[in-house]
């Protein structure tokens, strides 16, 4: 289908001084100019402010009548995608073109005016809003009617509770007919039973076909309401698909500890090694070479580990360690497994591709990398290269791994047998567990 | 115990009440969403150097001109007792004082005209004039909540002070009807040019408040200078004196106020006292077509950033 959002390689920039200083005075602005030239001359012309990227090369596609979900530590940037979205400030890079009316709510009751009374409010915001005068009177009384104000429509706002505050300005917004509404965390504010009725209003929003995003940290609300996520940390977008596997993600693991990249810096932490061969990245990937940082439960996977020999290493081996987060040591293959030989690395840049068959049960993990000489020194040993996560579902969604507590970290290949107990069964081989699970390396094949 | 494979980990949450409050989850339907335009409504880019006016845009949005202008004058005179009333205090007020001290005091000459209404019709239109920059000087940053939360064309911001300031204008108006009566001048043909000369001085007062309110944004000095500024403004301008008051070789530098020639313009049209000074309104209509484009422009050039630096 068509989408009717489609967002590209979109990136916002700011500089961290406009933080601190909001607005420039005329005479910093003029004293900057008169500075600027005689830095240049000293020779040291790094004149250049320290910018932050809000947003980073996020690309997405939404389609009719989708409720997406955004979700994300605060200054993950959603607000700042929002606004992007919204026409309030503008991308530093990248496009957005929305095939519909937009209409956004970043605030309940902006542009509400304390002097002015509840009915006069209600045309400003509407107005606001992007409602035309006509719309708002027709949809007068049935706002009037789901804010439960009606005693205190003449009175100014300001002698309004603010339960009733809010009630007013979130009617106002739920009134609003456009193609694509925009939603930022409005339903933070009021009590629980007004919460609830925002939710089924904007339920019904969607219902209509209508296109939403919505940016909220409450978790239920965005699981009840949206059928896809996009998880965002420092700027990027991490994750984007079913919103039950990524607000599951993101509440066990918090997005910080998902590595997202897998690049090894130069100065990335070694607690030993000789430097010889230096890991530059590791991928993980699913069997088809896409880039994945979760895998669902009994995927294969495969782990790309680029690395740069400064010098030839005659006989070397290289391992990798699945670590759960919690340190445990999980599962450990290496190049000589099985009995084969080392190898040798030429100097350069050279990448090795290893799939590992193991199943391992839902939790956070990350990869521990190696390279050693066959006798047995460490030559490069990053300990916690790239964190991912095992979803609780497998990719079909026939299996699952359904009880709160995770017993364990992997799930052998079994056999189970007793033909009167398995109803299904047409064999006396009944493989209970999954059939799919065959060892490589793990002694069970 | 009965498993659902669907969604096995909610099994872990602790559902809030919102969570609780509907049941079930549906599906949209995609079948009901309305067809999709082959070409996007909204393209979002970042902007070239140069950026168009827009008018289109801003005509999509006359009605949010009208509430905001409503709102303003609302505002204003809300719990206030006297309410719009003090639309005519302020001019009539100062036209008292001034008659007394420049009329009778000072001496100053007014065209042979009695110097209340003669001051009274250049108080009118500068106070006009110096209420509509300032609010409208003020106006972004006023409604810095607006800029960062809703999206509609900026200009409409210090537009719409600029239109509260011209109904006030209206209602003050009144008395000078009732002045004119009072000490019988009648008005001539020349009235006719009224509507352009209000018009011209609503586009100047638009091109400096729109101006200073995109500069405000950025630079909060404007906060502080543009009263001083306003205040000197008026005395470079023939409000309390005509411009045959000054020497007959400054008068080109007088001039070059375009308000010098919409207040004289004001009164020789209203008035009738004297002739149209052409020239000088030429140039008052010259300075503010350029400044109204240049303001413009700037204000397009710097309202990308609004949202970030206000």
């Amino acid at each position: 289908m068509k989408p009717i959002i489609k967002v590209q390689n979109l990136s916002k920039q700011y500089s961290i001084g406009a933080a601190e200083a909001p607005y420039a005075t005329f005479r910093e602005t003029i004293s900057g100019i008169l500075r600027a030239p005689l830095k240049r001359l000293r020779g040291n012309g790094r004149v250049k402010d320290e910018t932050i990227w809000a947003l980073r090369d996020v690309s997405f596609e939404v389609e009719p009548g989708e409720v997406v979900g955004i979700i994300g530590r605060n200054g993950a940037g959603k607000s700042t995608l929002l606004k992007i979205l919204s026409r309030i400030t503008e991308p530093t890079i990248g496009a957005v073109d929305l095939y519909g009316r937009v209409a956004s709510l970043l605030e309940v009751g902006t542009g509400f005016h304390p002097e002015l009374t509840g009915r006069e409010n209600t045309y400003l915001n509407g107005a606001i809003l992007g409602m035309s005068r006509i719309e708002i009177e027709r949809k007068f009384d049935e706002i009037v009617a789901f804010a439960e104000i009606a005693k205190f429509l003449d009175t100014p706002v300001k002698r309004y509770s603010s339960g009733m505050y809010v009630r007013l300005a979130f009617a106002v917004a739920a009134h609003l007919e456009p193609e694509i509404l925009i939603v930022d965390e409005v339903l933070a504010v009021g009590d629980a039973a007004f919460q609830k009725k925002c939710l089924g209003k904007m339920e019904d929003v969607a219902k209509h076909g209508r296109t939403v995003l919505f940016v909220s940290h409450n978790m239920p609300a965005v699981k009840t309401l949206c059928s896809r996520a996009l998880l965002l940390d420092a700027g990027s977008m991490v994750l984007d698909g079913g919103v039950d596997h990524i607000v599951d993600t993101y509440l066990r693991v918090g997005t910080d500890q998902i590595a997202r990249t897998g690049i090894i810096p130069e100065d990335a932490p070694r607690t030993c090694g000789t430097g010889e061969v230096r890991f530059r990245s590791v991928q993980l990937t699913d069997r088809a070479g896409t880039d994945v940082s979760q895998l669902y439960l009994g995927q294969p996977f495969r782990v790309s580990l680029t690395f740069e020999a400064l010098k030839e290493i005659r006989e070397a081996l290289i391992d990798v360690t699945v670590v759960a987060l919690d340190g445990t040591r999980v599962a450990y293959a290496s190049t000589i497994d099985g009995g084969n030989p080392p190898i040798r690395i030429p100097p350069g840049l050279h990448t090795i591709e290893m799939d590992m068959d193991v199943v391992l049960l839902p939790r956070e993990y990350t990869f521990a990398v190696g390279i050693h000489h066959s006798t047995g020194t460490t030559i490069e040993l990053i300990e916690r290269a790239l964190d991912f996560t095992v979803l609780r579902v497998a990719q079909n969604g026939g299996d699952s791994y359904r009880w709160p507590t995770v017993w364990g970290y992997v799930r052998p290949s079994s056999r189970w047998y007793a033909r009167e107990l398995f109803p299904n069964a047409l064999t006396t081989g009944v493989r209970g567990a999954q059939d799919q699970i065959v060892g490589g390396n793990n002694g069970t094949s | 115990m009965h498993l659902t494979t669907s969604d096995s980990a909610s099994v872990t949450e602790s559902e809030t009440a919102v969570g609780n409050a509907l049941t079930a989850k549906t599906a949209p339907p995609r079948n009901a969403a309305p067809a999709l335009p082959d070409e996007p409504l909204v393209k979002i880019r970042p902007s070239k150097s140069s950026v168009a006016l827009d008018l289109r845009d801003l005509w999509a949005y006359r009605e949010l001109l009208y509430f905001l202008t409503w709102r303003d004058l609302k505002v204003r005179y809300k719990q206030t007792a006297l309410g719009v009333a003090w639309a005519i205090i302020q001019p009539l007020f100062t036209m008292l004082i001034f008659t007394l001290f420049f009329g009778r005091l000072a001496g100053i000459p007014s065209d042979r005209v009695p110097y209340p209404v003669f001051v009274y019709a250049g108080l009118l239109l500068w106070t006009f004039f110096a209420n509509a920059v300032t609010n409208s000087g003020n106006s972004l940053v006023g409604n810095a909540n607006l800029l960062t939360k809703v999206y509609f064309p900026r200009m409409i911001i210090p537009g719409a002070a600029v239109a509260a300031g011209l109904v006030d204008f209206f209602i003050a108006f009144v008395i000078l009807v009732g002045l004119m009566i009072y000490y019988g001048v009648s008005v001539t043909w020349s009235v006719m040019l009224l509507p352009v000369l209000v018009t011209l001085t609503t586009l100047l007062a638009l091109g400096v408040g729109m101006w200073m309110s995109a500069l405000n944004v950025k630079y909060r000095d404007i906060r502080y200078a543009l009263p001083f500024v306003i205040q000197l403004w008026m005395f470079i301008s023939p409000v309390i004196y005509p411009s045959s008051f000054v020497p007959q070789k400054w008068r080109w530098v007088l001039a070059l106020n375009p308000l010098t020639g919409i207040i004289e313009g004001f009164r020789a049209s209203l008035l009738g006292q004297k002739a149209f000074d052409w020239v000088s309104l030429g140039i008052s209509a010259a300075i503010t077509l350029v400044m109204l484009v240049y303001a413009a422009y700037t204000f397009r050039q710097m309202e990308r950033s609004f949202a970030d630096i206000v």
